[in-house]
């Protein structure tokens, strides 16, 4: 008989364990922000949830958000790994897109600065300019793993420079590719009522997750991470592995490049992924990752990146206006980083346990 | 010690990447009768509408129109500019030409112009100082732009079809998204028009699309026009409009008004999916010739001077008037 | 004296207010300290005192709450029970700025300075003389140079810190302390990374200070320099306190049973196979020729280690010894030499290589090369493994937990779990991960730097056994280790390291302390 006041004891201290590990789980955080975005929306903007098929596509606020954040998932997920790895980060994603992208327009348009044909042939282009993406990526990767500099320092290089190169590549023009094929990738294939960004955001996710997974990769990117002299003394290639994140890095910018620039048509390297290293860092922040490298939590950061698009996407929703928009993601964006600090967890640590610990001694 | 060597490296690397690009800055020659001129342009190759700007005045104050043309190009960098013109002032050339990087910080160098004798001429951009520091301003006239704009509207939603207006604004405190978004704005309390929704898509294709979904998610049809402040942003417009299965631009479609003009765009006007595509001119080489020889023979140009400019519509603008376009 | 222990037990037995014995009382007074981490009663109920002008040593095996009760001390932790009384004055210690205020200075194994500032920038940092708002170079130098003539430390103020080896930073790291008025100092494990001559000088320093009526807690694990400087020990064990002792009161024999908690098991039978190992027929399992890092690093030497063997390492800090065996296992770059292997020719370019011929290093400096301080202790015990595997042969989870289970058990690891990371484990079982870690991989020749050092004394024998067990098991060992009886203990034989250079090999009836250190010395040549 007594066994159910045990039961009812063993129910409670487990929710009391559950909720402990609940709040000192890096996720936990991340997916808290963006409960509140969402149900913030539910209030202010009618018709959030409603999803409807125009044009052959599914559309709505929500297959927005996805499809607006779909580059920033993809730099994200580069982001992460050279964080993990380097414990620094590297701010040229944007000028790689431009990069890749310019490549890719290239290859397609030949030196025409608007047509409908392409020079040739689609699949190489594509392929064309994720390798003009690897090679930055190796360029910043040689330099951080070999000559042992700064993550951001040396990206800096590409940053200042990169967009200038793919100006060169295009001429200092603005590329517009006017035949339908090329919005397959940013837009939409034939056919399919998803937008084709979620799809291949969504796979490249699968695919670096697998990728980490799978192989022994992510453990080896946590340890060159966290220590790396340990790691050189276990016998891993410490250099090696950095360069390897760097050039996935440069990679996946060139595959968001390529994916932004097929949903506008056009490549435009002044404007192309502006700004977006720094939305990425912050993604990964808010994804609980630590800045200086180690453990890594894929699905944090890309939490955090969809939180930064529905953040963005809730803001013109709701009207807000232009010169007070970015006051406002500002605002919101200081209140996540101070509630993610250590030191506001533990003070919300100490007033839950006050809390709990009253609650039993008035059930006992 | 290590860490600044590295920096000191990574800074001569950036400074090389930029001096490669760097001005073609030669000494004047004073000989011949030459009018010496100092142009510092913001960034030469920025945009196709830069490069037509700065090919326009090579052009117009070239050695056999009588002038000796010094460029030199900032690269956007705005206290590069600065030390350009005090450049052009030890120099002692006849005249100065800034299309600035930044709106501030001009009173020094401007007040040294001033006192060596050298009149000053703005281009296109404009600066806080206070006029007196400089001889004129040349330019576009937005304002008068977005009125070219507002005027083919009336006409547009004059037989009952309501104006129900988005705004796509450029880079907020511009001087071109003031002017046109003023001259919107002044039309829309003169005609009692709608305006759904205002938000800067800072003149980005991307941002722009971005902005016009979310637009579509919350007034759908309701939305009869689209007033983009720039090319760009008419771009990512009309791309929202498309994938959403809506009709951008003719005579029954959401009327979708650009400006600046630049030839791909005006291929879309022709194209019809731009309805009103006002001109930013960028020639401004002849009147700067022009305001030049004013001051030569003794006259005084006005404080502001504007370049002639047009309005194309879908309807009757030409291949031959996009072919013969240079920008 | 009798008084003052009799204040002490009324106190304690009444919960009476101390201290008002204001001439000779106890000056820092601990009552009654509780402290819990979620999970770990780390410290329960237990007092401390500490009087003006001794030097009290805080001992306990890794785990007994020495460095808990140093910092709720010293505020970097908060108290959960008991009181803090200075001369007699309760306190509360906030934060280790708080302590400061209060005269209690910290000296952390892991030292607190700025590597690439000058001595005296280091000794001022943060309260630079001024001049006219300006730091006041010349007066700053001048009152350092004074400080360091003071203390009888032999370093130039305007030298860059780094240039000194890490005995001298510590004592200017102990002459910073010092210098901001302090009447508390407490010495975190100061002495062990620090040779015998070295020591010496820091105890001098230490008698100095004690003179100036500063009063010592000194934590270490040298049970010798416990009885060479202390005047009372207190001695925790699983966060109680055991007691608190007067030096002359307390054998080592006594001490060590109290810090154990049980009879020290005696080892002297351990060392019964040594005789049996190496035969000189046999092909060596490692072979160097000629091998050397570099001068810098170490002279080229020869070695032959056998199957089943213990061969010790002995030499001053700085000998060469670890550089030794880091050129062995290819952490070091080997720049002249060659390696043999099972008497077959090997290059070893990296580590990798190191592991794929057989071999496994623990390196000395556990947690700036050994643990990964994050990762869970399963992943710290496959890590090594799994490098070995390659990136493609990935380890099951099933494995892995398998593995992890296995050498928790087999080594008696404690730990919540093998999921917890290994940052939260005390230093003895750090050690012992890191040992499974390297066991997994199955190596035949296992080089084992400094594996006991700040280890508590249980886990140290543990440590001994299981190194002459794999002996027994047919591998192959390099032992080194700074406290020579344990490798007396195991070794059956020792290579003399001085100066970078390998100066001799002893075996058979050279084995004993007195030869060793001549060897060191070096005095006979």
């Amino acid at each position: 008989m007594s066994d159910l006041k045990g039961n009812n004891k063993l129910s409670k201290s487990t929710f009391i364990s559950f909720a402990k590990s609940l709040a000192s789980n890096r996720l936990t955080f991340s997916v808290v922000v963006l409960l509140i975005v969402v149900v913030q929306n539910i209030i202010t903007t009618p018709g959030f949830f409603k999803i409807t098929i125009a044009n052959g596509l599914i559309s709505g606020y929500i297959p927005n958000i996805l499809d607006e954040a779909s580059e920033l998932v993809i730099v994200t997920l580069g982001m992460t790994l050279v964080t993990a790895a380097s414990g620094g980060q590297d701010i040229s994603a944007g000028a790689i897109m431009a990069v890749a992208a310019s490549f890719c327009g290239l290859m397609l348009n030949g030196s025409e600065y608007r047509t409908d044909v392409f020079h040739s042939p689609y699949l190489l282009a594509l392929l064309v300019g994720l390798l003009g993406g690897a090679l930055c990526g190796a360029f910043n990767g040689f330099l951080v793993s070999k000559l042992r500099m700064p993550p951001m320092l040396t990206s800096l290089i590409l940053f200042t420079a990169g967009r200038s190169i793919a100006k060169q590549i295009t001429h200092g023009q603005t590329i517009y590719i006017m035949n339908p094929v090329y919005k397959w990738l940013g837009v939409q294939i034939p056919g399919v009522p998803i937008r084709t960004t979620i799809i291949v955001s969504t796979v490249t996710v699968i695919f670096i997750t697998l990728l980490t997974r799978l192989t022994s990769l992510g453990l080896y990117i946590q340890s060159v991470g966290i220590n790396d002299a340990s790691s050189r003394l276990v016998g891993l290639k410490s250099s090696v592995i950095k360069f390897l994140t760097f050039v996935l890095y440069g990679v996946l910018a060139g595959l968001a490049g390529l994916v932004g620039s097929s949903s506008v048509g056009s490549v435009n390297s002044g404007e192309l992924g502006l700004g977006i290293e720094m939305d990425a860092i912050l993604a990964v922040a808010l994804g609980g990752n630590n800045l200086g490298g180690g453990k890594f939590s894929i699905a944090g950061s890309i939490i955090g990146a969809y939180t930064i698009q529905a953040i963005t996407t809730t803001l013109y929703a709701m009207n807000v206006r232009a010169d007070q928009l970015n006051v406002f993601k500002a605002l919101i964006i200081i209140v996540i980083i101070v509630a993610s600090s250590d030191v506001f967890k533990t003070k919300i640590k100490h007033f839950t346990q006050k809390i709990f610990s009253k609650n039993v001694s008035v059930g006992g | 010690m290590k860490k600044l060597f590295v920096l000191l490296l990574v800074a001569i690397v950036t400074l090389g990447l930029v001096a490669c690009e760097s001005p073609t800055t030669g000494t004047p020659s004073k000989s011949g009768g030459l009018i010496t001129v100092g142009f510092a342009q913001c960034k030469a190759d920025e945009s196709d509408w830069r490069k037509a700007n700065t090919n326009s005045v090579q052009q117009a104050l070239s050695k056999e129109n009588g002038f000796d043309l010094i460029l030199a190009d900032s690269n956007n960098d705005a206290a590069k500019q600065v030390s350009d013109v005090q450049g052009f002032i030890d120099q002692e050339v006849d005249y100065i030409i800034i299309a600035a990087v930044n709106v501030d910080g001009w009173d020094t160098v401007l007040k040294n112009a001033k006192d060596a004798g050298i009149p000053v001429i703005l281009m296109d951009r404009t600066i806080n100082a206070s006029d007196e520091l400089y001889e004129c301003w040349l330019g576009s006239d937005f304002y008068g732009e977005g009125v070219k704009a507002t005027e083919w509207m009336k006409k547009r939603f004059s037989g009952g079809t309501p104006a129900n207006i988005v705004h796509l604004q450029g880079q907020l405190g511009a001087s071109a998204q003031v002017g046109r978004t003023e001259a919107l704005e002044d039309a829309i309390t003169a005609n009692g028009w709608t305006l759904l929704a205002q938000q800067t898509g800072d003149w980005s294709t991307d941002t722009a699309k971005e902005i016009m979904s979310s637009w579509i998610q919350q007034f759908g049809s309701d939305i009869t026009c689209v007033y983009a402040e720039n090319d760009n942003m008419a771009d990512g417009a009309i791309q929202a409009l498309e994938e959403a299965g809506m009709k951008a631009g003719g005579d029954d479609g959401v009327a979708i008004i650009s400006f600046d003009a630049n030839r791909a765009y005006l291929q879309m006007t022709l194209e019809g999916k731009i309805n009103c595509n006002v001109e930013c001119n960028p020639l401004h080489g002849p009147k700067v010739a022009e305001i030049i020889k004013t001051m030569e023979s003794g006259g005084k140009p006005s404080k502001t001077e504007t370049v002639e400019e047009s309005a194309f519509f879908y309807d009757t603008i030409t291949q031959e008037i996009i072919d013969a376009r240079q920008y | 004296m009798e008084k003052l222990k009799q204040e002490q037990n009324n106190s304690d037995c009444m919960g009476k207010q101390p201290g008002h014995n204001d001439e000779a009382g106890p000056s820092l007074k601990m009552i009654g300290i509780g402290k819990s981490f979620p999970g770990v009663r780390a410290l329960n109920n237990v007092d401390f005192s500490l009087r003006c002008g001794e030097i009290h040593a805080l001992m306990g095996e890794n785990g007994a709450g020495k460095s808990t009760l140093i910092k709720v001390l010293t505020g970097v932790h908060p108290m959960d029970e008991g009181r803090v009384y200075l001369e007699g004055n309760p306190v509360l210690v906030r934060s280790p700025q708080d302590a400061q205020r209060y005269g209690i200075s910290t000296v952390y194994q892991e030292l607190n300075l700025c590597p690439n500032l000058t001595v005296a920038e280091n000794l001022f940092l943060g309260r630079e003389p001024l001049k006219r708002c300006l730091i006041d170079w010349k007066r700053m130098n001048d009152e350092a140079e004074c400080l360091l003539k003071e203390l009888n430390i032999l370093a130039e103020p305007t030298a860059q810190l780094d240039s000194y080896s890490i005995a001298i930073q510590q004592m200017i790291a102990i002459a910073r302390a010092v210098n901001t008025e302090c009447k508390y100092l407490i010495l975190d494990e100061p002495t062990s990374s620090l040779d015998a001559d070295e020591v010496q000088r820091l105890f001098d320093l230490m008698r100095r200070l004690k003179k100036n009526k500063v009063g010592i807690i000194f934590i270490t694990h040298f049970i010798e320099q416990v009885y060479e400087i202390c005047d009372r020990i207190t001695v925790l064990r699983n966060g109680e306190l055991v007691g608190e002792y007067e030096i002359e009161n307390l054998p080592r024999f006594e001490l060590v049973k109290k810090m154990m908690g049980k009879e020290i098991e005696v080892l002297s039978d351990l060392s019964v196979h040594k005789d049996e190992s190496s035969s000189e027929s046999e092909v060596p399992v490692l072979e160097a020729c000629n091998l050397s890092s570099g001068a810098s690093k170490v002279a080229p030497f020869n070695l032959k280690i056998y199957k089943g063997e213990v061969v010790g390492f002995s030499g001053l800090l700085g000998s060469g010894r670890s550089e030794l065996v880091r050129t062995i296992y290819g952490a070091d770059k080997a720049v002249e030499g060659q390696q043999f292997i099972k008497g077959e020719s090997v290059t070893i370019k990296r580590t990798l290589d190191a592991m794929k011929h057989g071999m496994a290093y623990l390196p000395e400096d556990r947690k700036a090369e050994g643990i990964l301080s994050e990762l869970s202790v399963r992943e710290n015990i496959i890590i090594a493994l799994q490098a070995k595997r390659g990136i493609f042969k990935r380890l099951s989870r099933k494995e892995m937990e398998k593995y992890a289970d296995e050498y928790i058990k087999l080594l008696d690891i404690k730990t919540a779990s093998k999921e917890t990371p290994i940052k939260s484990l005390s230093g003895g079982n750090q050690q012992k991960v890191i040992l499974a870690r390297w066991l997994l991989t199955n190596p035949e020749f296992m080089i084992l730097d400094e594996p006991t050092r700040g280890i508590d004394v249980g886990t140290k024998t543990e440590i001994q056994k299981l190194i002459l067990k794999l002996a027994e098991e047919g591998k192959s060992v390099a032992f080194i280790s700074s406290e020579l009886d344990e490798m007396l203990r195991t070794c059956s034989r020792i290579v003399v390291m001085r100066d970078r250079q390998k100066v001799g090999e002893l075996t058979d009836s050279d084995l004993n302390q007195e030869t060793i250190m001549r060897t060191i010395a070096g005095g006979e040549q």
